[in-house]
């Protein structure tokens, strides 16, 4: 007979929580949230931080998800990742008309760092941006990864701005993440380059962790309607490839 | 990818059978890659020196790949306009045409036993070069033949009684694909068959007086045709598509790339690399150590090609992973190599089994120089990475010394491609802009379009243009004074690899 292991799954579910909540929580908030007694949470929660997937926050006690989990989340190198995206980055391009960018942590979380980079295919004159880290709040792959990496990324304090369009108000920021998580894509209106635009959605392993964050850039008024809102065809075309991707990482260690 | 297609749009299929694996896939009619599926095979390495493929099990991954392929993209054989194959060059087989079943293992381009054969050759050497346009070298598939009537039981009694039959890969698929022993149709394309040393390269067909010379009976040879033709209907595997197109795998890359004017380039970096510049209707002197061959016949003249084949680069790659376990997949030795700033004076010259264009040097051996205490693994993976830059400039500097026009950039595609620190070493060494197509899988991408401009499912080659667009660039950042002093200890390290096994 397979038990359910009732211990486990309440762990999982704090981890979701934590993973969830894009900021650390208390000991009251988590125990209110799952209706678990609070010695049981307590005993939970420690259990997590000695295994490293938890991790509390020295100054005021809250609980945060922990660097190990991070790490199960990304055992990915980058030039694997590239490899195994390059042909669907590719076929999202050509099917959508977009530059294709496929970003993932910077090494020290601050950023966004792009691993592969494929043209708008126009003919226009661009230039290659592998290996530029660019700004998490500022950006739709950032922001997808503040969404759904928050593990891995910190987003800058304060937020710099960059265009007239810049998210700069961290309660903003913690909506539009909310948002972001609740719908399943990021969108960014230009708060990088003004007028560029960028969609994107989390490339997730096997676990269903988000390793990386794959994005369209194009002119904004492309992506979006005229009131603001995304345009259907490049997301559909954004969850494909990133199943496509995704399903090429299997079998990676 | 099961959204990107409507039931109702045709799409053509591609075979590219390829030295590691066999893949299908399906191509829209803007040249959008929509499913793909692939199967390795074995690789039997019997004896130093030899290396073979089992044609059967290559057979049974073709008849694995389509449908998988076609089940991705939720479509059916009624939506395929047209088949096209590129293949491994060079490999060669023969079988028995009333069972289908290969007489022996089928013994691929890399196979150096014909050794023996070739120096024998060499008092008529000036014979080959003038007909066929090839230099004899273990390279090609003619002395393959040979040694395969030679040794082989019963296959030259076979060949000669009209029982068994000679293809490249190419060939074999078709007559599988169209019958095999039930009608299947013995064809090989002018691409492959310029590989064989037994094809006239200007009349394009086999040369009785070659075929005499390697003692090949002609009874068993394919019928030469164009690379865009419909030569048969597929039965099993897909019935009722027509097989429209095939090519050897580097011209393919060269339709894929759409290199149409004479001077376009292309270089695919795969287990080996290969620099092919459109020549048009000239055919190129081989003086410089490259090899004229054909590029395609799509319409009534042949367009013809300036080769460079350099043997060891993704395969060198492959010796750091699997034979030095310094990485665990080919892709991480760019995270290495990123690991170091330079190559920390360390160079690798990979003349495993002597060096290709444009040195033809076979004595000559693998090296690594340079080494101090200084050095770790960050560099050697740096040192993998530029023998790959530093070898596509020999060849490209063999090629600008042939008359004809200039390289001025260079379009790339193939695995390596993935490797974006490769790319700008690339661009850096050729001092050139390197640019990579949307769609890195030009080879089957060429074999699509020969299939569908034979069906009319492109009218013409100038349409196939519009549907290349760049999809990264590499320009060239490195200083002069640094390039000309890396190409001096480039050309160092390659003295030292020369006549390495004679001395031995
Ligand atoms: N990111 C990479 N960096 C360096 N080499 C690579 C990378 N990815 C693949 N390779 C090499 O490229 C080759 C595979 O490319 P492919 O075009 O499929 O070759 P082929 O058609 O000859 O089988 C392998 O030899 C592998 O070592
Ligand atoms: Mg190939």
């Amino acid at each position: 007979m397979v038990r359910h292991i009732q211990s486990v799954a309440r762990a999982a579910a704090l981890l979701r929580l934590l993973g969830g909540a894009g900021r650390p929580l208390a000991l009251a908030e988590l125990a209110a949230a799952l209706d678990l007694p609070r010695p049981t949470a307590h005993g939970l929660l420690r259990t997590l931080r000695e295994e490293g997937l938890v991790a509390q926050d020295a100054a005021s006690g809250r609980y945060l998800l922990g660097d190990d989990l991070g790490r199960l989340g990304t055992p990915w190198d980058r030039h694997d990742l590239r490899a195994r995206a390059m042909n669907w980055a590719d076929a999202l391009a050509a099917g959508t008309g977009c530059a294709v960018y496929l970003g993932v942590p910077a090494a020290d979380g601050r950023g966004v760092d792009v691993v592969h980079h494929v043209f708008r295919p126009d003919g226009s004159p661009q230039q290659l941006r592998t290996n530029t880290v660019q700004p998490l709040h500022a950006t739709a792959w950032g922001t997808c990864l503040l969404a759904f990496a928050p593990a891995s990324v910190r987003a800058a304090d304060p937020l710099e701005r960059y265009t007239r369009r810049t998210v700069t108000d961290p309660v903003e920021l913690a909506r539009t993440l909310e948002s972001t998580r609740r719908r399943g894509w990021a969108a960014d209106p230009g708060g990088w380059e003004p007028g560029e635009g960028g969609l994107a959605v989390p490339v997730r392993s096997g676990g269903g962790l988000t390793v990386a964050a794959l994005g369209v850039g194009a002119p904004a008024e492309e992506l979006f309607t005229p009131d603001g809102r995304a345009r259907p065809d490049p997301v559909q075309e954004l969850y494909t490839a990133a199943g496509e991707i995704a399903a090429g990482l299997e079998g990676l260690v | 990818m099961s959204t990107a297609v409507p039931a109702s749009e045709r799409v053509v299929a591609a075979i590219d059978q390829g030295t590691t694996s066999t893949r299908c896939l399906l191509f829209t009619r803007s040249g959008r890659m929509v499913a793909v599926a692939q199967r390795e095979h074995r690789q039997h390495f019997p004896a130093p020196g030899r290396a073979e493929h089992d044609a059967t099990e290559i057979w049974r991954a073709v008849t694995r790949v389509v449908p998988a392929a076609l089940r991705r993209a939720g479509l059916g054989p009624e939506n395929v306009a047209a088949l096209g194959i590129a293949n491994q060059r060079e490999t060669t087989v023969v079988w028995n045409r009333h069972t289908g079943v290969p007489l022996a293992r089928a013994i691929t381009w890399q196979d150096t036993r014909t050794d023996g054969i070739v120096s024998g050759l060499a008092d008529t050497a000036g014979l080959y070069a003038e007909v066929s346009g090839l230099g004899p070298a273990t390279y090609f598939a003619g002395p393959r033949l040979q040694w395969l009537l030679d040794h082989v039981p019963g296959a030259r009694d076979g060949a000669e009684r009209g029982d068994v039959l000679f293809g490249t890969m190419e060939s074999w698929l078709i007559w599988n694909l169209t019958g095999g022993p039930d009608g299947g149709v013995h064809v090989t394309d002018v691409t492959n068959a310029s590989r064989t040393m037994l094809m006239d390269l200007r009349t394009l067909e086999w040369s009785p007086q070659l075929c005499a010379a390697l003692r090949v009976p002609p009874r068993m040879l394919p019928r030469i045709v164009p690379n865009a033709q419909v030569y048969g209907t597929c039965t099993g595997l897909l019935p009722g598509v027509p097989v429209a197109g095939a090519l050897g795998d580097q011209q393919a890359a060269l339709v894929g790339q759409t290199c149409f004017a004479p001077g376009e380039a292309k270089c695919t970096y795969g287990t080996g690399a290969f620099l092919l510049k459109n020549t048009g209707p000239r055919i190129a002197s081989s003086a410089a150590g490259l090899i004229p061959t054909v590029g395609y016949l799509l319409g009534d003249r042949p367009v013809y090609a300036l080769e460079g084949s350099i043997a060891m680069t993704g395969s060198l790659v492959q010796w750091f992973r699997d034979a030095l376990g310094m990485i665990s997949t080919a892709a991480r030795i760019e995270t290495l190599a990123m690991s170091v700033p330079d190559n920390g004076g360390c160079y690798v010259v990979p003349a495993f089994s002597g060096l290709y264009a444009p040195r033809w040097n076979p004595d000559a051996r693998g090296v690594i120089v340079g080494l101090t205490s200084y050095i770790h693994r960050g560099h050697l993976a740096r040192a993998v990475l530029e023998a790959t830059a530093w070898q596509t400039r020999e060849v490209l500097d063999a090629m600008n010394r042939d008359s004809g026009v200039g390289v001025t950039r260079l379009k790339v595609d193939g695995g390596m491609t993935a490797n974006h620190l490769l790319m700008q070493c690339v661009a850096d060494v050729l001092d050139l802009t390197v640019e990579r197509p949307l769609g890195s899988e030009a080879v089957s991408l060429g074999a699509a379009y020969a299939a569908g401009l034979a069906v009319g499912y492109w009218p013409d080659p100038d349409v196939l243009r519009r549907n290349w667009h760049r999809a990264a660039a590499w320009e060239p950042v490195m200083e002069p004074g640094l390039r000309e002093r890396e190409h001096v200890n480039w050309r160092r390290a390659v003295e030292r690899s020369i006549g390495w096994a004679r001395s031995g």
